[in-house]
């Protein structure tokens, strides 16, 4: 949740690239923006082996013959990575065909064991789909996806001798393959998006969602989520595609954010003094806030993809799509429109709750129990939510249900209690006191709306503060606000405000 | 009769029965191995302490009551196989070193079963070869005349088992390479139905085609090597999951009633007069057991070998890439990791190694994949239809195991003639087939100055191993054939015919 609100403060301020002119120059220019991510499945096993699939750990403690390809080991597919694939697929409205494969990707790099990487090529488990997600401004937006296949995650090399950890310079690198065969999920997005602010938005989608269906802890900081992005400009209203660059090592969704908006105005730069862009990966440097280039002539990769023989081919059956159709969980941009469109909560509320599953499903219970989103979002998202602030204790995990929540709107709605009175029981609530009901009815706590009993507090307190009757009258209508603060005061705040007002105005004007 | 010249059945009856330790069997055929072995060179590895410790506890399990399908069965291990604490090479220098934490599924079976593994056989390197002639790491020769290979690239297990240096020697098959060194060593090569035995722990050569089998000087034998081997592996995903019926204790003494294939395509006459003879009489004696021979035809065969020498490069090329420097096995220096990679496997891999890898990643680069991988592929899909059409009119069908007896060291210089020795088994390999040869008779080879074994090949339909040892079973019985002529150890060979 951090990422996105620093990554659109960032937006909101401009601070990057090439500075002010920025929104104008945008205007003239379009960019065009592909996204690919790689995130790690959240399963028990790797993918081919019996190894624990966990982060970190001391290294190369979490491998056996299979993930370090010693001689003669075969690999064996996971299958409850395989129905991560679909029900991911599911949730992006992709189709899942009855029939995948694995394939071989062949190329030497040190932290991959085999020197081939087992991914998919022709025949993914998933094929097209789309991630919908929102905007600050409550815009609903759709990217399709290019793809989203299933493959193994590489170990990690450490450079020594370099001073600054890069390859270049270093006298050896050491490697860990803790991570080799974990799960990797690779998800393409068509060049549907046209800003950071999107591009944000559309990495948050698929965060949560991948989040909320449980099949990655998608942290970023874990490297569970990793992503590039390929930028492209081309001028506003035209249909080509200009020549795109990719950009890597960015760490954060604000850096992807930093990123893209300092891409395009590197790109907008060069076009408008006449240069060209050149096809190339650029590294994003937090630092400097700048891209840079890392290789500028992309090499040619030959990755001789061919089925792996060492695998059978996938038979998907349909019954085991329809269960895990079933099993999803409502989905992130299924809530935001049910929020924003059916309850009237605006984007940030929405949000909110959506990045808050356990509070969201609270909140859900409470509307469930009394049918007013209104007041349910009032208490949920405002006393309760800074209570559990301050307490560092979750709502749901706080003496409140969701059921005292609900008795106590309806209490406000049927003016049994005044918004005072509602506070004051929150704090009780929290405390553990239980029953907001039976709190007011064992206290007698319940808002006087009798004018006879209230009258006669008004004229207790008219008759205890004569000098401010005498002040009203002479025209500093502004004591009223005192004098009704000391009937309320008078009545231990179960008197209705509205009613002494008006009562009260009759009296000093009578 | 001497310990070591008994076959498998016959030692575990005798080990079971207490009449002899597993000890006295492991003690008396390491001895041999150390007479003979020299001459021989069967083995890259003798494990002298490793097989007296697996004899003792075979000793104890016997003690215990247990009655094991192996007990005290001396086992070659090829050395493309893992086992746990042994040097494990695929005979090539990239491992020469390389010492197995683990034991391959089919190694682990036959241990479990009473089998000691006395030593790690020698090998076509990576099992690229028919010739053990690519071993980068040791010489073997044909127990039957020493200045001949014993065929590859199960060359190693072959010879040991020929020489009475082991009772099973397990093999490794992908075009041939169990059912030629068999045919070559007058013994029963059987390469069971393709995913029958698993293959984990295997070095992989072409994983597709590789295939894990018994040779032995029995058909009973390779019956009750086999039970003790196959079967699904968690491990291999590959393996299949299927009742692997006992194959041992009913095989069959005639073949009445089955009809068997004589494949039109696979001509004799050209590989010679007597080749041909021999043939011939295998295919009489056959009809003589009580089978119909019946004509069928596999006019995709003869694209066996362009098909088989894409496919099996196309496979090793990938799975040889792991033989890098970077974890285990040999590495040479170099400036950076690429040239690190480039020098150990210059230095680690032989010529025809090199070769296979160079012409499967040709085959699968972009812009030929198509031209190469994928016809490959569906001649290879052809092959298997002819095999299932032919299956339709017999059970069985017979053919030569190889176009000739084992030939002399450097007589096949080009890698061609060399592939060419695999004609006749890389289509059952190709259809995944079950298949073995079977000693049909000897013949003295031009040049040769005594007689040298044939096989007769024998496949039939997917997972009817137990029909395709039976029949295996009766022609043995019925032609005892191997049993004319002995290996010669330790002598000059002298003209016998």
């Amino acid at each position: 949740m951090s990422d996105t609100v620093s990554a659109r403060a960032a937006g909101g301020t401009h601070e990057v690239g090439g500075g002010e002119a920025g929104p104008q120059r945008h205007s003239n220019w379009e960019a065009v923006i592909g996204i690919e991510c790689h995130v790690e499945l959240k399963t028990e096993t790797k993918m081919f082996c019996g190894c624990r699939n966990e982060f970190g750990g001391e290294p190369n403690t979490k491998v056996c013959p299979v993930c370090l390809a010693l001689p003669g080991a075969l690999p064996v597919a996971n299958h409850a990575a395989i129905e991560h694939m679909i029900s991911a697929g599911l949730a992006f409205d992709a189709e899942i065909p009855a029939f995948s494969k694995f394939d071989r990707k062949n190329y030497f790099y040190p932290d991959m064991p085999k020197d081939y990487q087992i991914s998919q090529y022709d025949m993914p488990l998933t094929v097209g789909g789309a991630v919908r997600y929102w905007l600050e401004d409550g815009t609903v937006k759709e990217c399709r996806l290019t793809r989203i296949h299933l493959e193994e995650d590489t170990g990690k090399s450490t450079h020594a001798g370099s001073g600054d950890g890069r390859i270049a310079g270093s006298t050896y690198s050491l490697v860990d393959f803790n991570r080799a065969g974990v799960p990797l999920m690779e998800c393409v997005s068509e060049p549907e998006i046209h800003s950071a602010d999107e591009a944000v938005g559309y990495l948050e989608a698929l965060r949560r969602t991948l989040q909320q269906i449980g099949v990655s802890d998608v942290k970023m900081e874990e490297g569970s989520l990793r992503c590039d992005a390929n930028v492209s400009i081309r001028p506003a209203g035209s249909k080509e595609l200009g020549t795109k660059t990719e950009i890597k090592n960015m760490n954060s969704f604000r850096s992807v954010y930093r990123a893209i908006e300092s891409e395009i105005e590197r790109q907008i730069s060069l076009v408008e003094a006449g240069e060209r862009i050149v096809q190339e990966t650029r590294g994003w440097d937090e630092v400097r806030g700048v891209t840079h280039s890392m290789r500028s002539k992309e090499q040619a990769h030959d990755y001789r993809y061919f089925p792996d023989p060492d695998l059978v081919p996938l038979e998907v059956e349909r019954v085991d799509v329809d269960r895990l159709r079933a099993e999803l969980p409502e989905l992130p941009i299924a809530r935001f429109e049910r929020y924003t469109k059916e309850l009237g909560l605006d984007v940030k509320q929405a949000t909110q709750l959506i990045d808050n599953l356990p509070l969201a499903t609270y909140f859900d219970a409470v509307v469930k129990a009394n049918n007013n989103p209104k007041q349910s979002t009032n208490f949920v998202l405002g006393d309760l939510s800074r209570l559990a602030n301050e307490t560092e204790t979750p709502v749901h995990e706080s003496p409140v249900t969701p059921q005292h929540v609900a008795e106590l709107i309806t209490l406000v709605e049927a003016k049994t209690i005044n918004s005072k009175i509602a506070k004051d029981l929150v704090e009780r609530m929290w405390r553990g006191e239980g029953s907001p009901k039976a709190i007011v009815e064992r206290e007698g706590l319940a808002q006087t709306s009798d004018p006879t009993a209230i009258v006669a507090f008004i004229e207790e307190v008219l008759t205890a503060n004569e000098k401010s009757v005498t002040d009203y009258k002479a025209g500093k209508t502004n004591v009223m606000g005192f004098l009704v603060g000391q009937v309320m005061k008078a009545s231990k705040g179960k008197a209705d405000p509205q009613l002494v007002n008006q009562l009260m105005k009759q009296k000093l004007e009578s | 009769m001497e310990i070591t010249e008994r076959s498998a059945a016959h030692i575990a009856r005798d080990v079971n029965g207490g009449t002899i330790s597993a000890r006295e069997v492991t003690d008396a055929v390491l001895a041999h191995i150390d007479a003979v072995d020299g001459d021989v060179g069967s083995y890259l590895t003798v494990l002298h302490e490793h097989a007296r410790a697996a004899a003792a506890r075979v000793d104890e399990r016997v003690k215990a009551g247990e009655k094991l399908p192996l007990a005290g069965v001396p086992l070659a291990v090829k050395d493309n196989m893992c086992l746990t604490g042994t040097r494990t090479t695929a005979g090539s220098k990239i491992l020469e070193r390389w010492q197995a934490p683990y034991t391959a599924t089919a190694v682990e079976r036959m241990i479990e079963a009473g089998a000691i593994p006395v030593g790690k056989a020698n090998m076509d390197e990576f099992a690229m070869g028919s010739s053990c002639e690519n071993s980068a790491l040791g010489v073997t020769k044909n127990p039957y005349d020493l200045s001949r290979v014993p065929g590859g690239s199960s060359g190693g297990s072959a010879a040991a088992v020929a020489a009475f240096e082991a009772a099973i020697g397990m093999g490794s098959d992908t075009g041939g390479s169990i059912r030629e060194p068999g045919a070559f060593c007058n013994l029963v090569g059987f390469k069971p139905t393709y995913g029958r035995v698993s293959r984990y722990g295997l070095i992989a050569f072409a994983s597709s085609l590789d295939q894990i089998g018994p040779l032995t000087r029995t058909v009973e034998d390779a019956a009750i090597a086999y039970e003790a081997m196959a079967g699904w592996d968690r491990m291999d995903s590959t393996s299949i999951k299927r009742y692997v019926e006992p194959v041992s204790r009913e095989l069959r003494t005639d073949l009445r009633g089955l009809k068997i294939g004589i494949v039109k395509e696979f001509d004799t006459k050209a590989l010679g007069a007597e080749t041909h003879a021999v043939y011939e009489q295998a295919y009489r004696d056959l009809q003589a057991l009580g089978a119909e021979l019946v004509d069928v035809t596999l006019p995709t065969a003869d694209y066996g070998l362009a098909t088989y020498y894409l496919i099996a490069p196309a496979e090793c090329s990938s799975n040889l890439a792991r033989f890098d420097g970077v974890r285990y096995g040999l590495r040479v220096e170099g400036a950076d990791v690429n040239e690190m990679y480039e020098k150990t496997r210059a230095a680690g891999f032989g010529p025809e190694v090199k070769r296979r890898i160079l012409i499967g990643t040709y085959a699968l680069s972009s812009g030929y994949y198509d031209a190469y991988y994928v016809r490959a592929q569906k001649a290879r899909t052809l092959i298997a239809d002819d095999f299932r059409k032919a299956f339709a009119s017999c059970d069985l069908i017979a053919a030569p195991a190889t176009s000739s007896p084992a030939f002399q060291f450097n007589a096949k210089s080009d890698p061609y003639s060399m592939y060419l020795m695999d004609y006749y088994t890389i289509p059952m390999s190709l259809a995944g087939l079950p298949a073995l040869s079977v000693p049909c008779g000897w013949v003295t080879p031009p040049g040769g100055d005594c007689e040298m074994p044939m096989g007769l090949q024998l496949t039939s339909p997917l997972f009817t191993e137990s029909l395709l040892l039976g029949a295996a079973h009766a022609y043995e019985q019925k032609t005892k054939h191997a049993s004319k002529h002995k290996p010669l150890l330790g002598e000059v060979p002298v003209h016998r015919g």
